[in-house]
């Protein structure tokens, strides 16, 4: 079929396929990672969760998705039409357009960049304008107070983010996500265990970014009503609600590619091989794993209190015993589809992983007022940031130019950081009526 | 033929851009506006195999120093300006002025004796990034740290000037 | 083929454009934002010229521009806000207190 293709546009073919299938899942999977927060919420709150629409609430998303088209569109009357209109679109286009280079394993991205990292930085800094324009378009006090201080946060974590993930590709030496990887399989080691502080650093900084708890001040219903989102309502709502669920997976890829080792499975140098056959044990893991989650599926099946949730579960169950079975087909394929079907399944895991510490965080801590959020941004954060490049860039120089031995100086290092870092946390906060008072106006 | 149509895609969106940029009544329009010229020259920094500038360009001028205009345009009271005469009293003549200025320099460009030699296209190392910084922390290592400087100067005047006097 | 003159018209022209903006408008943030406009024309000037010599030195040379309108831009909004605090106004020609 390919030879039917004019070999004009015949590179152009691929990732074009690759961009509109990820157009296509992603609404489709922010409404099921929505689902999925909720049932997590309730299972950290001894409840159920969506339980009516469809078995198990699988419905619900589907549900949500006709009850916001079918919603009235409202604009206020002194709104600024044009911004109105566009600063959704904003939110939503620079959220999709950085997955144009997001890897989802060695075989599907769209485009491998040579500055891959720094574009999907650029583009998702981008969606600040979604925020302000539309908190300027709502003749609302109130939007635009919530869009300033969303975007005034969205700023400093940022440049907090950044920072962290410069530890990372000191480590890494190149800004292509593919060759971010390569570099982890080539070291032997993920680069969580090298540099956890950047990681710690991305991780509360990419919080911040997505507007997530404990950093959701801006768009918490018991402060300012929705922020920003407050006069949107039906179709224009639901975009907003898409760009912040598609900017969470991209910082959750950025993360799980730059520190967790990308589509790489755990301990990818250990070659033991699976009873002298040439399949190696770990890559035995995916389909033991499906295999553990279906007869978990099956056992809980005659539980069940309603017959079509039995049947759901069953299906359930069968769904994965199938994955199983594909994950194990696969082991005997070439190498590249090899590759191609397990790095996609670890690189999910890892996502799938990081997303859940972003909901579990969620449910744990209660939000920070505004001015605590930008002082540990300004000045926790950030001076941590560099002094832990600082130091990932002393433990690499010492390595490679003095030839010391690479784990005493990065325990050197990190223990340095460390120090640097209790020593930020423990600045005592000056009492709030003080700071107000010396700022009078 | 892809990289003439990316090429005239972007330069037809930058000048678009510009022309609306400083024909807007409504100020934040302005700002959008000089957004999308940004980006559209940041189209064409790629266009140019000039990758790192493209993604610099994108952070530093779309992310930040726009970022700020908007916050400013919005701390300011629109309302009242939006209604007064928007062009001053030497339009016709600095227009003018301007459109002489630029008539020139084409002139000059089309007509000029040999004013752009054309060596044949230099290949560029694919490894734009590496080169930038190279030529960054080696060449122009003064440069770079007396810039950092420039910004830490730049911060303190903005924030003295714009804090409120106590 | 892309010859460097089209880069070299269409710095021009977004030069003439802000030089336009620079001289015609009344309100100082689009003047600024103009003077933004004939830096990036700059820009695309030096970018071309870098890529027709395939060196590196002018997209160096377009970074320290880039770093440099940053920091004018936010020391001139910073006199535009303090100006706007004293004078409530936001245009050129009123901004005339050195006048005799």
């Amino acid at each position: 079929m390919m030879h039917l293709i004019p070999p004009a546009i015949l590179p152009y073919v691929l990732p074009v396929v690759y961009a509109l299938v990820i157009v296509a899942v992603l609404p489709l999977m922010a409404g099921y990672i929505v689902l999925l927060e909720r049932k997590v919420m309730a299972d950290m709150q001894a409840r159920l969760g969506p339980m009516r629409v469809g078995p198990h609430g699988l419905l619900q998303p589907i549900a949500d998705a006709v009850k916001l088209l079918l919603k009235e569109d409202i604009v206020p009357r002194e709104a600024d039409r044009l911004m109105f209109y566009v600063a959704p679109l904003v939110s939503v286009t620079m959220a999709l357009l950085a997955y144009a280079a997001m890897p989802f394993g060695p075989a599907f991205q769209i485009a491998d960049l040579n500055v891959g990292l720094l574009f999907i930085l650029a583009v998702s800094s981008l969606g600040i304008y979604g925020i302000v324009l539309g908190g300027w378009a709502s003749n609302s006090h109130y939007s635009l107070l919530g869009a300033l201080r969303s975007a005034a946060q969205l700023v400093s974590y940022e440049t907090a983010a950044g920072l962290g993930l410069i530890s990372g590709l000191l480590l890494a030496g190149s800004l292509s996500m593919k060759d971010i990887v390569q570099a982890q399989a080539d070291q032997g080691v993920w680069f969580i265990l090298v540099a956890p502080i950047g990681f710690f650093v991305y991780l509360v900084g990419s919080i911040a970014e997505t507007n997530r708890a404990p950093f959701d001040l801006p768009e918490a219903e018991s402060e300012l009503v929705a922020g920003y989102m407050t006069e949107y309502s039906g179709f224009r709502w639901s975009l907003y609600f898409l760009a912040e669920y598609a900017n969470m997976i991209i910082v959750a890829g950025i993360a799980t590619t730059l520190f967790l080792g990308g589509w790489l499975r755990p301990f990818p140098r250990i070659h033991e091989h699976l009873f002298g056959t040439s399949v190696e044990l770990l890559d035995a893991l995916p389909s033991l794993i499906f295999l553990a989650i279906g007869l978990y599926c099956f056992r809980l099946t005659p539980r069940q209190p309603v017959q079509i949730q039995k049947f759901v579960m069953a299906a359930a169950g069968g769904l994965c015993l199938l994955l199983a079975g594909a994950m194990a087909a696969s082991l005997f394929a070439p190498p590249t589809v090899m590759q191609g079907v397990h790095g996609g399944f670890w690189f999910m895991v890892k996502v799938m992983a990081y997303l859940y510490a972003f909901l579990w965080i969620r449910f744990t801590f209660p939000r920070y007022r505004f001015d605590q959020l930008m002082r540990l941004g300004w000045r926790f954060l950030i001076p941590l940031a560099l002094v832990n490049v600082i130091g990932v860039g002393t433990a690499i120089v010492l390595q490679q130019q003095w030839g010391w031995n690479p784990r005493v100086t990065e325990l050197v290092t990190l223990a340095a950081t460390i120090g640097v870092a209790i020593w930020l946390a423990s600045e005592d906060e000056k009492p709030v009526a003080a700071v107000v008072a010396a700022d009078g106006e | 033929m892809f990289s003439q149509a990316v090429f005239y895609f972007f330069a037809a969106l930058a000048v678009t851009s510009a022309i609306l940029m400083v024909t807007r009544r409504n100020i934040i329009h302005g700002a959008v506006f000089l957004i999308t010229t940004l980006l559209a020259t940041a189209g064409i920094f790629l266009q140019l195999d000039a990758e790192f500038l493209f993604v610099v360009q994108i952070i530093l001028y779309v992310g930040g120093i726009m970022v700020l205009f908007v916050f400013v345009i919005m701390l300011v009271n629109l309302d009242v300006s939006m209604r007064l005469v928007q062009f001053n009293h030497q339009r016709f003549v600095a227009g003018a002025l301007a459109l002489v200025l630029g008539a020139q320099v084409f002139l000059a460009l089309k007509v000029g004796p040999g004013v752009m030699p054309h060596p044949a296209q230099q290949i560029m190392s694919p490894k734009n990034t590496e080169a930038v910084g190279d030529a960054l922390f080696t060449h122009y290592m003064l440069p770079f740290e007396i810039a950092s400087i420039l910004l830490l100067v730049a911060m303190i005047g903005a924030v003295v000037m714009a804090k409120r006097r106590v | 083929m892309i010859s460097p003159e089209h880069y070299l018209m269409l710095s021009l022209a977004l030069f003439t454009i802000g030089v336009i903006g620079v001289l015609t408008r009344r309100n100082v943030i689009i003047i600024l934002m103009s003077i933004e406009l004939i830096l990036n024309a700059v820009n695309i000037n030096l970018v071309a010229f870098s890529r027709l010599y395939g060196d590196v030195n002018g997209q160096v040379f377009a970074i320290f521009i880039i770093t440099d309108a940053a920091a004018e831009a936010a020391v001139g909004l910073g006199i535009i806000l303090a100006f706007f605090r004293n004078r409530e106004t936001l245009l050129a020609d009123e901004m005339d207190l050195l006048k005799w």
